[in-house]
């Protein structure tokens, strides 16, 4: 992952730990989507084959263990789309009004994600009326989240219920704002997996593996490493980045 | 991410070699067939090779080895005297920018980090531009530009360019307009300097020879905090243009070229420089036109040089002291595109992609429901110059509804004040009335986003629209099943006076 606009710099430099803490700049979500340790019964699972009957939610491992072997694992339906989805398409500029870091805005702000796509999508995101989807992992081709600078986009996606985003590549700021927000993991596959899985498909992504396995079709795909993004997603997005390296202190609980 | 893998290892620098690109590169080929260089030289940079170049180099210290304008400006700004794209450093910003649509969110994340009651980093280095949803009825959007107003009064920010009679704007002297024009118009772009704002189009401000890019909200609230920023070096595509400029071509032609050539996600991480004589001989305005839409090919920032055009633009805008940067001869780029301007037509970029080049003539049969001539791309001054030339020149009516958005007050005023040349004294405004266009709206982003369902010349309706604004996706300017073709202003005239997509020689010539 070579295209990264955030990296570990030389400048201050990162220790790795074992644990580290979710970062969310912007209300309570209900689950983690930063690396977690994995208690090794979660891990294992996604080596079984899985029922193909839809999942409700994603499921994560979330729960710190004292496992020396640390690994996230994703689970869930997958959302198909193809090449350059703009940021107009995962959140309509009409809706930017909504303030991501006011939290009913937030949730207000997943309820519309992908709504602009066109009509051609007949399955939508987000069934009208709900706050939440029922895809947690979204699979996509190249240049994805191109356009604008808009955060609401990876928020949007976010707040949706959404954990990572597989695509063959990003645009520059969507993924700087993913790995600021801690919103989604964005990650890159070796190959256009996005030909390959069909929305709805029963997906589980396994971050230390940098595994995707479709278990609806029984294939798997390799995914890129993180690479120079990871220390900053390590440590919980830029905030918890230049905190860790003493660049600007911790904030005293209120 | 294959983007970044390209960058040429330390080892294996390519270097520009002037006499293998010259002008024998401009060929009689196909007017629209750039010549891509293949990475020309495969000449060995020594990396002791002692610093020979006439040009300032960056105030850091002495060169080891080439840097371009963009790699000098990330060294100066992180206090390194040598960078190489790749590398993640910790930058100075000089001017953040935030709007209405991002400021509430990047302030809400600054007090969530640093405490309610804590300080941005610096009163004066901070631009607060209400600008994207401005005259509309929609409570949240009017509530976002309260937020802005009162926490520039908490924090005592030097330069916010309020609104509050949405009625009237020009009861409201503070008020601009667009952003990244209202940035230039009011001195805030200055070469050499770091400039981040919370807009995919900050990138506008590359025409001033500074490293300029658009960020969230995340990372506007840390720089608010910090006044700096983790940002990666890109490495630079460099993009000559020579050639005389045909009069019916403006600066929008040439980036829709580019990004024709390079696609949506060409430039994705990297800087994009412009030089070359075509690129010397462009106004200000034009040069902006050009930076602005790098992001388009995925582009982390565009750049021009700073000269005399530079300097004379600057001379009543700015007292704060600038310090400009230049590519050295030997700075390394990822590769070089060469363009012949004088051979290239009139573009478009169809639905709905801004890479989707096609030539204006080769539409001449898409039937168009209405033009939009507006936005931080096409709604300056020159824009509007523009447009009115085409409709002198052709001395008729417009077939579809014309919609004309100034991006600032101050367009806006020449637009109502300026008298066009040729036309025996008569303001644009004067002509688009003769023309049958709308009559020019109220300063504002308008509707190059959509935004809410009232705002002014939306595409409400799946209907085809002739644009001088930047994106044509799915739903940018407000229906889904909308069409834009993105065009110069001289192209967009013409097709309103046409109802087609037309070339705009057939009124120039």
């Amino acid at each position: 992952m070579a295209a990264i606009s955030l990296s570990l710099s030389p400048n201050p430099s990162f220790t790795t730990t074992t644990t580290h803490k979710p970062y969310h700049p912007l209300s309570t979500p209900t689950f983690l989507k930063f690396p977690t340790v994995s208690p090794s019964t979660i891990k294992s699972l996604t080596h079984a084959p899985l029922p193909q009957t839809p999942t409700p939610r994603a499921t994560f491992s979330t729960r710190a263990a004292a496992s020396t072997t640390p690994s996230t694992t994703f689970h869930g339906l997958c959302y198909v789309l193809g090449d350059n989805i703009d940021t107009d398409q995962i959140i309509p500029a009409e809706y930017l009004t909504l303030v991501p870091s006011n939290p009913s805005e937030y949730e207000k702000l997943g309820s519309y994600a992908l709504c602009g796509l066109p009509d051609a999508h007949s399955t939508r995101f987000v069934v009208p009326g709900e706050t939440k989807s029922e895809y947690s992992i979204i699979i996509a081709g190249a240049n994805f989240g191109c356009g604008s600078s808009r955060e609401h986009a990876p928020v949007a996606l976010g707040a949706a219920g959404v954990a990572a985003v597989v695509a063959e590549s990003y645009a520059r700021i969507f993924f700087r704002n993913s790995v600021a927000t801690g919103e989604v993991y964005p990650l890159e596959s070796e190959v256009r997996v996005c030909e390959e899985c069909k929305t709805g498909d029963v997906v589980s992504i396994e971050l230390s593996e940098s595994r995707l396995i479709n278990h609806t079709t029984g294939k798997e795909y390799t995914l890129k490493p993180i690479g120079d993004a990871g220390p900053v997603i390590k440590a919980g997005g830029i905030f918890a980045y230049a905190r860790e390296a003493g660049m600007i202190p911790t904030l005293t609980s209120s | 991410m294959a983007a970044c893998s390209t960058v040429a290892p330390p080892s294996t620098s390519f270097i520009r070699n002037k006499k293998d690109l010259g002008l024998s590169a401009f060929s009689s080929a196909s007017p629209l067939s750039s010549q891509k260089c293949k990475r020309t030289s495969k000449t060995i940079c020594s990396v002791t090779a002692p610093k020979q170049s006439e040009r300032k180099p960056a105030t850091t210290g002495s060169v080891k080895t080439g840097m371009t304008m963009t790699e000098k400006i990330f060294a100066r700004a992180s206090e390194k005297t040598q960078l190489s794209p790749g590398e993640n450093v910790w930058v100075n910003v000089d001017v953040l920018m935030t709007h209405d649509v991002c400021g509430p969110g990047s302030f809400g994340i600054f007090k969530k980090e640093f405490g309610q009651n804590a300080k941005v980093w610096d009163r004066e280095k901070i631009v607060i531009i209400p600008d994207h949803y401005i005259f509309t009825s929609d409570e949240r959007a009017n509530r976002n530009v309260d937020i802005l107003r009162d926490f520039c009064t908490e924090q005592n920010i030097k330069y916010f360019y309020d609104i509050k009679d949405l009625g009237n704007f020009k009861a409201n002297p503070d008020y601009k307009g667009v952003c990244h024009v209202a940035l230039a118009q009011e001195g805030h772009c200055r070469p050499g300097e770091v400039l981040l704002g919370t807009d995919s189009h900050t990138c506008t401000a590359g025409a001033f020879g500074q490293f300029a890019t658009g960020i969230g909200n995340t990372d506007a609230g840390f720089v608010l905090g910090t006044g700096k920023l983790l940002l990666k070096v890109p490495p630079t595509l460099r993009f000559v243009m020579d050639g005389e400029m045909p009069d019916y071509l403006l600066a929008k032609d040439l980036i829709l070229q580019i990004i024709g050539e390079i696609s949506v996600s060409g430039a994705t991480y990297k800087a994009m420089e412009f030089v070359g004589s075509t690129v010397e001989s462009l106004s200000m305005e034009e040069r902006m036109t050009l930076c602005n839409m790098v992001v388009e090919a995925g582009g982390k920032n565009g750049i021009v040089p700073a000269d005399s055009t530079t300097y004379k633009y600057l001379e009543d805008k700015t007292s704060v002291p600038y310090e400009p940067v230049y590519s050295d001869d030997k700075a390394r780029f990822l590769s070089e595109y060469r363009f012949d301007i004088s051979k290239l037509e009139p573009l478009v970029a169809k639905p709905h992609s801004p890479d989707n080049r096609a030539l204006a003539r080769e539409c001449k049969d898409v039937k168009i429901d209405r033009v939009y001539i507006g936005s931080c791309t096409g709604g300056k001054t020159e824009d509007f110059m523009a447009a009115a030339k085409v409709f002198l020149a052709s001395g008729k009516k417009v077939k579809v509804p014309t919609f004309l958005v100034p991006a600032t007050q101050k367009v806006w005023m020449d637009v109502y004040g300026l008298p066009v040349p040729g036309s025996g004294g008569k303001t644009c405004s004067q002509i688009f009335e003769e023309a049958g266009c709308d009559t020019p709206a109220s300063p504002s982003c308008g509707a190059c986003l959509g935004g809410p369902k009232d705002t002014y010349a939306r595409l409400n309706e799946p209907k085809v629209c002739v644009s001088t604004t930047n994106r044509n996706f799915p739903g940018r300017m407000g229906h889904k099943e909308g069409e834009i073709y993105l065009a110069s202003p001289y192209t967009a005239a013409a097709s309103a006076l046409t109802g087609y997509v037309t070339d705009p020689r057939e009124f120039l010539q």
